[in-house]
């Protein structure tokens, strides 16, 4: 058993990860207009993600 | 792409264009030189609107960014000179798409909102992490194994307790200090005391802590929370987009003679104002040049416009139809007719009782329940001799036990999936009390004008006028916005009739509209003025000879009929209030089959109609969209507004329905009843799952793995049940 203890903080770090990605996401407002995204995927004109 | 042009008819006449200052008002400084509005543009509503807008707006020069959300149907735009925006402007509503600008007094973001997001992130991180320790535990680590699973889920749970768990401490510490009890208040107990409890185990290397209970309790409450709030937030920005009614300044004249746009908060009795046409008056005041029509009907219920002239008084909130005049002030803002509704609708509401929520007046009962049953548990193992330890774990785990999980979801996720429904029907709803009591109601108030009526007069007999002759009205009309011109331009618009091209066309203010055709004068307007000899309410006339004549009736809401049949096929009580004329009021009635209705209403008289109802023991909906309705919208127990509605009744209103049929109302009854009854089975769920783990916890056969199986089970079984709401209204709507 002890030899798989390192898994706890390899999986810690993963979930830590995630939270982090997830805050960031947020904070970039890719939240802001699903409908709009779900939309703007169809359209060829690439643009920069946020409007600033 | 047809879907994406809203209206192809662009009136010849139109609303003055905003004004470079009145942008300035509605928008936010991000640098010393570099602004921000946002506009709302209602008639966005898929991938092509955004395309189209957002090119020809990257066309404008001097526009920044513009950028479309079609969530919130706003478009931002970043602009250095006010020219700039107001050409983007132009640019929208020449591609059809109305808009306005949307007033920039909140902030940007909704802060609660990303508060709960937050919390509910750290949550699902906490539970996600602690639920992989937890099984490793209940695989059967022993030892000192599972007492460092054990510490390391205490430490990933913290986050999940001190961070996410606040939005229940602080609702339940404020409930208590008010000396009541909500939901909150057992949640609270039961996570303290079960985090409390599980470190006590960790610290005695006992085999049981309840750390992953706690996190996931506050996960699975947190994400109903995070639900209702995301779609009242919803509810509230469709809402927060409509169209203001009110004016939001004025084009003041100094007494050096200049001319200065000034928001309303600035008017003083006394000032100058220059009034266009297709603006609202902004302070009560008094005609002091020119003559024009006035619109009263969003101030009294008026349907008729009123001419006005040198010495008439004007309201403000009313709106002025044909020619610019100009006022004095006669009142601030802050002493307005405005104002005094406002006063009056606040005074209605602070007098309406409190409505506590079926969650709380549950959970009134609920906590003594649970917490005597704890100490119970905790006297009767102490009593059969088991040790102060057990007895102890024993009556907390009673307590995490019923910790009302499946209760908190019962009712926030009824009406979150109600609140769907109603939305994709575009009926808002504002508060989710309102749908509560929606379901209580049994007496319902209509205003007329703009509510049962659309508040829009439509052309009578339109076909018996011939073509020839509605085109020449038609052309006419198009250069006025007198709401009958608008009307004749609707009919022609209806049957498809090119228009004719007169040429110097006027607008006489108070009278009609001129223009040359073919060498004839033609006037389109009233019947003395157009000629002499002609009978109705508007004639068309050809070098005075009456050719045509038009008259007008307000133009019902569609579905009124049946909206109103089946208000009385479910038993309620209708009534009819308007400040009308009371033939008007009682025609309408009559052919609707309302006994009680009444005209030339007062605003106080409203409001006192609804209270005389409410000491009859009566539950009021009240359906109203005037200024003069807006005391007693705040005074009836649950209020409706349509969305052309002024904007101090749309804030009133718990509902507000975007669509222009009245089958709106009875919908909303029809969703609120059918919420109510999966509350009461979301209930007895949630309750008769208590009844069975009380005992089992009481016998202190509750395990953490019993626990967490126990609650995510029944939480997911209440939302399943609440997800039923969705699906026979599809299937209704797929039939009709």
């Amino acid at each position: 058993m002890n030899e798989f203890f390192y898994l706890i903080p390899v999986s810690l770090a993963l979930g830590t990860l995630g939270l982090v990605v997830f805050i960031w996401s947020l904070r970039a407002k890719q939240y802001d207009d699903l409908d709009g995204a779900a939309e703007r995927v169809l359209y060829d004109n690439d643009e920069p993600i946020s409007g600033e | 792409m047809s879907c994406c042009a809203p209206s192809d008819f662009v009136p010849l006449a139109q609303g003055p264009d905003t004004r470079a200052q009145e942008i300035t008002l509605g928008s936010r400084q991000l640098e010393p030189t570099l602004w921000q509005t946002d506009l709302s543009v209602p008639s966005i509503h898929c991938g092509g609107c955004i395309a189209k807008i957002e090119t020809a707006l990257g066309k404008v020069p001097g526009i920044v960014a513009p950028r479309v959300n079609l969530s919130t149907r706003r478009v931002t735009i970043k602009w250095h000179d006010a020219a700039a925006a107001q050409a983007a402007i132009d640019t929208v509503q020449t591609l059809g798409y109305p808009c306005h600008v949307f007033d920039d007094t909140q902030p940007q973001r909704d802060e609660a909102f990303h508060k709960l997001i937050l919390a509910l992130a750290v949550a699902a991180f906490s539970s996600m992490n602690i639920m992989m320790l937890s099984i490793g535990v209940w695989a059967g680590a022993t030892g000192s194994t599972r007492d460092v699973f054990h510490a390391i889920a205490g430490l990933l749970c913290l986050p999940a307790f001190l961070y996410s768990g606040q939005v229940f401490y602080k609702s339940a510490f404020d409930a208590l200090r008010h000396k009541t009890t909500n939901m909150d208040v057992p949640i609270a107990i039961g996570l303290i005391l079960a985090f409390a409890l599980s470190v006590y185990e960790t610290m005695i290397s006992s085999d049981q802590a309840y750390f992953d209970a706690v996190a996931t309790l506050i996960f699975f409450l947190l994400a109903g929370r995070t639900l209702d709030h995301m779609m009242r937030a919803r509810a509230r920005s469709a809402v927060d987009g409509l169209a203001r009614l009110a004016a939001r300044g004025a084009m003041v004249v100094e007494p050096n003679g200049q001319t200065t746009y000034r928001p309303t908060a600035e008017l003083a009795p006394g000032m100058e104002i220059m009034l266009a046409a297709g603006e609202r008056v902004p302070v009560d005041g008094e005609v002091i040049d020119g003559i024009s029509e006035i619109d009263s009907s969003l101030v009294n219920g008026e349907s008729q416009p009123l001419t006005v002239a040198t010495g008439s008084a004007l309201r403000a909130g009313t709106l002025n139809l044909s020619s610019p005049i100009r006022l004095r002030a006669t009142a601030a803002a802050k002493d307005s007719f405005l104002a005094e509704m406002t006063r009056m609708m606040e005074a209605a509401e602070s007098g309406r009782g409190a409505y506590r929520t079926l969650a709380d007046r549950v959970s009134r009962h609920y906590t003594p329940v649970v917490n005597i049953a704890a100490a119970l548990a905790l006297v009767l193992w102490l009593i059969l001799g088991a040790g102060v330890h057990q007895s102890i774990t024993i009556a907390i785990s009673v307590l995490i036990i019923t910790c009302p999980c499946a209760l908190g979801l019962a009712v926030p996720m009824v009406q979150v999936v109600a609140a769907r429904r109603l939305f994709t029907r575009r009926i808002m709803l504002r508060d989710g009390a309102a749908l509560e009591q929606l379901a209580t109601i049994d007496t319902v108030v209509f205003d007329k004008t703009g509510t049962l009526t659309l508040g829009q007069p439509q052309l009578k007999r339109a076909d018996a006028v011939s073509t020839d002759l509605l085109a020449i009205a038609a052309a006419l009309a198009g250069h006025s916005l007198h709401p009958y011109s608008q009307a004749v331009s609707a009919a022609a618009r209806t049957r498809q009739i090119g228009l004719s091209q007169p040429e110097d066309v006027r607008e006489h203010a108070g009278l009609g509209v001129e223009g040359r055709l073919d060498g004839h004068v033609w006037r389109l307007g009233r019947a003395g003025w157009a000629s002499a000899d002609g009978v109705g309410q508007v004639i068309l006339a050809r070098d005075g000879k009456a050719q045509a004549a038009f008259d007008f009736e307000d133009t019902e809401r569609p579905g009124l009929h049946e909206a109103i049949d089946d208000l009385k096929r479910r038993g309620l009580n209708v009534e009819l209030l308007s400040g009308d004329s009371a033939p008007v009021v009682a025609e309408l009635a009559q052919r609707l089959g309302i006994e009680t209705a009444r005209g030339e209403v007062y605003p106080a008289d409203k409001l006192a109609r609804i209270r005389k109802l409410q000491a009859q023991g009566r539950k009021v909906l009240m359906v109203g969209d005037g200024l003069n309705d807006s005391p007693a919208l705040a005074a009836a127990d649950v209020s409706m507004a349509p969305a052309n509605a002024a904007d101090v009744g749309r804030n009133a209103a718990g509902l507000v329905f975007l669509s222009e049929s009245l089958d709106a109302v009875p919908y909303a009854i029809e969703t609120a009843h059918q919420s109510r009854r999966l509350v009461t089975q979301n209930f007895v769920l949630a309750i008769g799952y208590n009844a069975i783990a009380l005992p089992v916890a009481f016998l202190g056969h509750i395990t953490p793995l019993a626990a967490a199986i126990a609650m995510s089970s029944s939480s997911i079984i209440v939302v399943a049940n609440a997800l039923r709401l969705v699906r026979p209204s599809e299937k209704k709507t797929h039939h009709e």
